[in-house]
């Protein structure tokens, strides 16, 4: 692999439910000190917490480089409605959304909705990627240039510049046009776990970053061979994928030392692998499964967020700066461009040359 | 004296945002939105209101691309918006129809805790298949379902806000209806306000109904002070048979003003303003609206079509229909021959008309008088222009009416609830 492919790391900012702004604000704003690509904040109807999207609504003009990415379920949620959703959050933070998809598999929250019954998860995982195939779509469906605001004719928009997305899924259907605009970043950036089996095929179809729980670095080196493979039978360009290994850490009060027995790595808790240990010890973790190729980057879930973040940034983050390992600052002002992924071409628009036809 | 409440909504996708005019900025950035909303805060309004839109509307089958076209989802503005405000209230139009109750009371709850006590929902419903065709519920639902399901879905969402008591604990809710069978826990505390406001946005028998026994303010549009003070009088009077009392309802109309250094300018720009919001294209679109018909031959600038509506017609999608489309043909024909009046100057004279016009002293005026005489307690003002087109109002007409003792002049509480002068809803747990 190529030694100058960039480390990504971004941070979950969610823990204990709080449901004011003030907590969110300030732990974004401590990620965007340390020129985290973003922040995630978890989300599910299944336990006390509030919405993610608009939580991260409320951050986005209160911080300016970030990335902000909250989990949206799938399974009791309409399409159109993510779709607008997430690309108003695109637009209110001038191209730093992204969205985590994720689906309920519980009776429990089920019966919340009582529209359907509780489905299997891989049931619920093609549908997620429905989901995500049918906001892309939407996303697309207007051309960037569809404004005209064209004085002399009175149009507002080009409407062949619109267009019909049509889609049919297997538990939804959408006709489209999207309400919001094509977004910013074009297509605000889609994330998804891929570790477990039924998420791992729309992950390496549709997501733009894939993050994986694994003990080992070549557990997650396989996996992220495995997610490249199943990006390249799609057509798309593995090297538009970036896997993250996801980490649950508890820096707690040790400064150096990892926790006894524990020296070898990280260990499988949750939704997670935990690492405990000190910030100069993550970052030595950091750095050697990265440098082994093991992932493009970590997804880091602070056990205890004002504490673990603290020292993420302030110790982790300043070591792996030291080292020239992470960036000092964002060269860009979109998530896709600290990912490194291009803005996508839109799948509708006919190439067309600046003379206007192709 | 009677204060009056005074809303901002945001103008978008409708036929009397002039895009066109130089000063028009983004329909979409948010610095547009942080521009009105910052705005209506400095002029102490009640609330900032969004209106919705979840299908781009059509005519002739194809879609409409004169007016304004998309907007960003509500929700999500407001609670960015939220940041940048302190004290103004934040109205989010949601659909009742397209949306679930638990998903939609724990995202209403979530921007009334990050706006601490500032959130607001336009009660919404559709019975159109065509809007339908972009939601799993698709279009099945009938319009005498509407209200019933509306009215459901208020109900449920307060049985999800006060599942948490005010002391922070949680219990479990079942809600067992015609319309909704759920149960389980909600995840988001009872929030500042209790239960953020709700509006209503409908003139039709059943939405005043609804409205007076369910909403805290209903959205209006009564032009005239005749209109609005019986208007104001029939939905005040419905109150009592719900156990609720006249204060406890907020009739707002939606209006539009135009400022001028004098009356007279004020009725120059308003006439301007006219011929903005109604292009030659426009006009001939309002005609066949009406007439049900393809006239894109017609000359906007020449005489009305000899021939007659087709009455069965469905050549709009997306929009309100015209009820009775030969009695307008007759009407607008009538209007036409008297005056001699071309099709363009006849949409102009026929479908807008903006409500309050004058100089700042005309405007407070006539404002306070609509208010002191019971034609409306307060007023959604819909500005022609985005994103500037509140500043006049706040710079030149508010200051009237703080010094009349008309409006506030400071926000005395934090929550729009206080705003409004409404009080919390009593746990019911």
């Amino acid at each position: 692999m190529s030694a100058t492919r960039p480390l990504h790391l971004a941070a979950e900012i969610g823990g204990p439910p709080r449901y004011d702004a003030a907590s969110h604000v300030a732990l974004a704003r401590l990620a965007e000190g340390g020129a985290l690509d973003f922040v995630t904040l978890g989300d599910s109807f299944a336990r006390p917490g509030p919405d993610a999207l608009a939580v991260l609504a409320r951050v986005a003009p209160a911080t300016s480089r970030i990335g902000l990415v909250p989990t949206v379920t799938t399974t009791h949620t309409e399409p159109f409605h993510i779709s607008s959703a997430v690309a108003t959050l695109d637009w209110v933070s001038g191209g730093r959304a992204g969205w985590q998809a994720d689906v309920s598999t519980t009776e429990a929250e089920a019966r919340l909705f009582g529209r359907r019954p509780a489905a299997p998860a891989s049931a619920l995982w093609q549908e997620a990627g429905e989901a995500a195939d049918a906001g892309a779509r939407l996303w697309d469906s207007w051309e960037d240039d569809a404004e005209v605001r064209d004085a002399a004719t009175g149009r507002f928009i080009d409407r062949d510049k619109l267009h019909y997305v049509d889609f049919e899924g297997s538990t939804f259907s959408v006709r489209g046009p999207a309400i919001v605009p094509r977004p910013p970043q074009g297509r605000p950036v889609t994330v998804i776990d891929g570790t477990s089996g039924p998420a791992r095929e729309p992950a390496a179809r549709y997501a733009d970053v894939v993050h994986v729980r694994a003990t080992s670095p070549e557990q997650a080196a396989s996996l992220r061979d495995d997610l490249r493979r199943g990006a390249a039978a799609h057509g798309r360009d593995p090297d538009s994928l970036r896997v993250l290994v996801a980490l649950t850490v508890d820096l707690g009060d040790a400064e150096t030392a990892p926790e006894p027995g524990l020296e070898s790595g990280p260990q499988l808790a949750g939704r997670g692998t935990y690492f405990r240990g000190g910030p100069v010890d993550l970052a030595e973790l950091i750095t050697q499964w990265y440098q082994g190729g093991a992932a493009d980057g970590f997804h880091l879930t602070p056990i205890t967020p004002e504490r673990d973040l603290e020292r993420i940034v302030n110790g982790t983050v300043a070591l792996l700066q030291h080292r020239s390992l992470f960036r000092t600052f964002y060269p860009g002002g979109t998530l896709r461009e600290h990912l490194g992924l291009g803005r996508p071409a839109n799948r509708y628009a006919p190439a067309r040359t600046p003379e206007g036809t192709s | 004296m009677k204060q009056m409440h005074l809303a901002a909504h945001f103008p978008g996708v409708n036929s009397t945002t002039v895009w066109a005019d130089p000063r028009s900025r983004s329909q979409i950035d948010f610095t547009s939105f942080e521009h009105l909303a910052r705005t209506a805060e400095r002029g102490k309004f009640d609330f900032f209101f969004l209106a919705e839109g979840l299908r781009l509307r059509e005519h002739n089958g194809r879609i409409h691309d004169l007016d304004v076209v998309g907007r960003p989802e509500s929700l999500t503005v407001l609670n960015a918006l939220a940041a940048v405000t302190e004290r103004l209230g934040l109205a989010a139009t949601v659909n009742a129809t397209f949306n679930e109750p638990y998903e939609l009371a724990r995202r209403l709850a979530t921007l009334d805790h990050l706006s601490a006590g500032r959130a607001a929902w336009n009660v919404v419903t559709s019975s159109d298949a065509f809007t339908g065709e972009n939601f799993r519920r698709g279009g099945y639902l009938d319009r005498a379902d509407r209200y019933t399901r509306a009215a459901e879905f208020v109900s449920t969402a307060r049985e999800l806000w006060d599942s948490w008591a005010p002391d922070g604990t949680s219990r479990p809710f079942a809600h067992s209806g015609r319309h909704f069978e759920i149960s389980g826990e909600f995840t988001v505390p009872r929030s500042p306000q209790g239960h953020p406001v709700v509006i209503q946005a409908g003139d039709s028998d059943e939405g005043r109904e609804f409205a007076a026994s369910t909403a805290d303010v209903i959205f209006t549009r009564h032009g005239t002070l005749e209109a609005g003070r019986a208007f104001y009088a029939d939905v005040k009077a419905r109150l009592a048979k719900y156990g609720r009392q006249p204060d406890d309802l907020r009739i707002m109309p939606g209006v539009t003003v135009v400022v001028g250094d004098t009356d007279a300018d004020a009725e120059q720009d308003a006439a301007e303003i006219r011929r903005l919001q109604v292009s030659p294209q426009n006009a001939i679109l309002a005609l066949e609206q009406v007439w049900g018909r393809d006239l894109s031959s017609y000359d906007p600038d020449g005489p009305l079509p000899a021939v007659d509506p087709d009455p069965g017609s469905s050549i709009v999608q997306g929009r309100v229909r015209v009820a009775d489309p030969l009695g307008v043909a007759a009407k607008w024909r009538a209007l036409s021959e008297s005056k001699g009046l071309s099709i363009r100057e006849t949409v102009i004279e026929s479908t807008v008309r903006q409500s309050f016009i004058g100089s700042p002293e005309t405007v407070a005026a006539d404002l306070e008088k609509f208010v002191a005489t019971d034609a409306a307690d307060g007023f959604i003002l819909v500005p022609h222009l985005t994103p500037g087109g509140l500043d006049d109002f706040v710079d030149r007409v508010v200051p009237l009416l703080q010094e009349r003792g008309a409006f506030r002049s400071e926000y005395t509480g934090s929550t729009l609830r206080s705003h409004l002068g409404l009080a919390e809803p009593v746990w019911k747990g």
